[in-house]
């Protein structure tokens, strides 16, 4: 075992001796030193249970993960937050996955449409107020495609068939009406309600949807939410090189796209963790293959672009070759700008789906160094791929709790610290700078060369602001 | 003030029971309620004489919310001024009726149903305590009795000793305890031992044995009880003596539920299941 193994591993349990017994042990096991040959059996972390209650967890539930990630950015679909009116009220618009579309008119990303349940729902149950409310929004919205119903936790205990009244509206509207059982009290984490969405998708969309002509070149992105544009990123990219986009899903996605995806040659998967499901069951019924692949920074894109086109021809790879020549001065330009000002700052990760391994190259393409980086609610093929892209002795965290990022925080020093919004203003208030890593901070796109210079020029901003040398307390 | 539940399996005579023995203890002179706590809504009929009354669920339903109620519009009076309410609720397989006994019972309070003067109040409880919604009635601050209507029936004991159980949970963390059981006979095989000997074996007394009598029925189908229908019947006296008993009652315990070998053993001891190698 290397001394930087040793180092970290001494540090995680100076920080958790400050728990109980109990709580120490479970914990421990959820913390690890970072080997990136994955062989140290001590460096690899718990992940995918339940959350110990008192430790302050930023994870969400299944209706987070079904409604926020995976349904809510069908743009032409209108998603229902089926139950009282908190679930959808706070959950509203919070991941800004663009879209193009005339809001109201033709697409609904940005609406907030609840069947905003009363006492007399609970009790004589929900059904015939969902059955009002298809109707009713049909009605206001000729134009959609189709209608999600995302339960929350109320429905499922009351037992309401959402199934039953979606499969009669969905035959008189002629539409896709999914019912989406993603009820909050389920599974340990957000992580069930993509796999819950993802199983929909497959039960009333996916294959239903026919195409004209097909090429061998047909492409599907998956798992890309176009958050402040990332999806348009890639996907540029991917028609650059020749290929054809056929279907993107779900970020800026139609139900269309999703109901011909199906098609497609190759699925490209980026969001691994929520959209892994759709692949391997595409891979299994359709024998679609698919791979992972990573826009972020030009190494891990010049690298992803070269594999993708490895999976065709030469015409393709030719492309490729060209769509990297072309972007490599520009992006050589970003990091010849930006990296002086970044070289050997610190970053610290607690993020969820991809971004904790996959932003890594990108902050290494900016001389940075991630010391620590965690999931949410990633699951331990998460952490297998996760483990050799970061250095020895690195901080493996899985769903760790507020006490441990600011302890961590504390000893390892991180120039900067990338998390969700509910960690936002406890590192203001320590000084630290921060960055909201879920929705890129109202910025963006990060994804691919429109994206990196966007992400190069929003970490500096972060890192060297002088506001923090303001606010910063004296030691 | 007096708060007592009946439980018991669905279809043992609760309602029956409950409405005869309060219409008893009104011919008295007792200030009584009735509250009924099952959605199909049928703890009151015999007391108002009429098919069934407006609901508590069902108004707020009507009206919107619970706060838009008037309590005039739920509560209603009966036989020898006996109050009654009804929490409603939804028709089977939809929604959570639970939750309206729930919400119906916190708007009861609420609202200063139970008045001063009311001396008793006897909550009728839907079969089994099958959720928390069902068990709100004995939660803290509310019934501290519990009475079970039972009979020599193998399922109706079971469910006796299910709900034992139920109300030795809510003894241990609040006040509520068992008064007895009632049997309310089917004319089963030696059931007055047999509900005797169950009684003391939850630690209880059967507190009165009530005979099986179609006057009762007959009653029932003019949506009356027998104090009111046939005062002079001798099946009226049962139950003024069902309602004396329950008035001097002193003996409330924790119930101690047996197992269901022991239940079992009990319907061998009393002839009633044949032993397994007398069948085999």
């Amino acid at each position: 075992m290397s001394t930087a193994i040793k180092d970290t591993q001494k540090m995680i349990e100076e920080v958790l001796d400050a728990y109980p017994e109990k709580s120490k042990k479970d914990r421990a096991k959820h913390l690890a030193a970072n080997d990136p040959s994955g062989q140290c059996g001590a460096c690899q972390v718990k992940s995918n249970i339940k959350s110990r209650p008192g430790v302050m967890t930023v994870r969400g539930c299944a209706y987070a993960g079904a409604k926020g990630v995976v349904w809510g950015p069908v743009k032409d679909q209108i998603t229902v937050s089926h139950g009282p009116i908190g679930c959808g009220q706070y959950s509203w618009w919070s991941r800004r996955n663009y879209y193009n579309g005339q809001t109201g008119i033709d697409t609904f990303g940005t609406m907030h449409i609840t069947t905003d349940f009363q006492e007399k729902n609970i009790v004589y149950g929900g059904d015939k107020g969902l059955d009002g409310a298809l109707h009713e929004l049909k009605e206001l919205f000729p134009l959609a495609k189709g209608i999600g119903i995302l339960s929350e936790c109320p429905v499922g205990l009351i037992g309401d068939d959402i199934e039953a009244v979606s499969k009669r509206v969905a035959k008189e509207f002629k539409f896709p009406i999914v019912p989406v059982r993603c009820e909050g009290f389920r599974g340990v984490s957000q992580s069930l309600g993509h796999h819950i969405a993802n199983d929909t998708i497959k039960d009333y969309v996916l294959g239903k949807g026919e195409l004209d002509t097909t090429t061998p070149y047909d492409v599907a992105l998956i798992g890309d939410y176009n958050i402040g544009g990332d999806a348009w990123a890639s996907r540029k990219i991917l028609e650059e090189m020749g290929l054809r986009v056929i279907s993107q899903y779900t970020g800026d996605a139609t139900i269309n796209e999703i109901a011909i995806a199906t098609m497609a040659k190759l699925n490209l998967i980026h969001c691994y963790r929520s959209m892994n499901y759709i692949c391997r069951h595409m891979e299994e019924e359709y024998g679609i293959p698919w791979m992972e692949f990573n826009f972020f920074g030009p190494t891990k894109t010049y690298d992803s672009i070269r594999k993708i086109a490895a999976r065709f021809d030469e015409k393709i790879q030719e492309k490729a070759e060209a769509v990297i020549a072309k972007y490599k001065p520009v992006m050589d330009a970003v990091v010849e700008r930006y990296r002086a000002k970044l070289e050997g700052k610190k970053v610290m990760l607690y993020v969820g789906g991809l971004r904790p391994r996959h932003t890594i190259g990108a902050y290494e393409d900016l001389g940075m160094e991630v010391v620590a980086s965690g999931y949410e609610f990633g699951h331990s093929d998460d952490y297998k791929r996760t483990y050799p892209e970061l250095k020895e002795g690195a901080v493996v965290m899985d769903d760790a709790t507020l006490y441990e990022l600011e302890e961590f925080t504390r000893r390892l020093k991180p120039d900067m610290v990338g998390s969700g919004i509910k960690e936002k203003y406890s590192y203001h208030k320590l000084g630290v700078p921060f960055r909201q890593m879920h929705s890129w901070d109202y910025s963006g796109p990060y994804h691919g060369f429109d994206g990196f210079p966007v992400f190069a020029r929003d970490m500096d901003m972060t890192v060297n602001s002088p506001t923090w040398d303001l606010i910063r307390r004296k030691k | 003030m007096r708060q007592i539940a009946i439980y018991g399996k669905g279809g043992i005579g609760k309602s029956t029971t409950t409405q005869n023995l309060v219409a008893a203890l009104a011919e008295a002179g007792r200030k009584c309620m009735i509250i009924g706590c099952d959605p199909k809504a049928d703890s009151t009929r015999l007391i108002l004489n009429r098919k069934a009354q407006n609901t508590v669920m069902d108004m707020a339903r009507e009206r919107g919310t619970v706060e838009d109620l008037e309590l005039d519009d739920v509560l209603l009076q009966g036989f020898k001024g006996i109050k009654c309410a009804e929490s409603g609720g939804p028709e089977p397989g939809v929604g959570c009726a639970g939750r309206g006994v729930i919400t119906a019972i916190n708007f009861l309070e609420e609202n200063g149903a139970y008045g001063d003067d009311t001396e008793f109040v006897f909550y009728d409880v839907l079969g089994d305590v099958v959720c928390g919604g069902f068990a709100m009635p004995i939660r803290e601050g509310k019934a501290k009795e519990i009475y079970i209507v039972t009979s020599g029936e193998m399922m109706a004991m079971y469910a006796a000793n299910n709900i034992s159980r139920g109300v030795l949970k809510y003894a241990q963390s609040g006040g509520v305890r068992l008064g007895g059981l009632i049997c309310n006979s089917r004319k089963t095989d030696m059931e007055f031992e047999l509900i005797s000997e169950l009684a003391s074996k939850l630690g209880t007394q059967m507190i009165h044995f009530v005979p099986r009598d179609n006057e009762v029925q007959r009653a029932e189908l003019r949506r009356k009880t027998v104090i009111d229908y046939a005062p002079d019947h001798p099946q009226a006296d049962e139950y003024r003596e069902l309602a004396r008993k329950i008035a001097d009652n002193r003996n409330f315990v924790i119930p101690t539920p047996i197992t269901m070998d022991e239940l079992e053993r009990l319907l061998m001891d009393y002839g009633i299941m044949e032993k397994e190698e007398a069948a085999a």
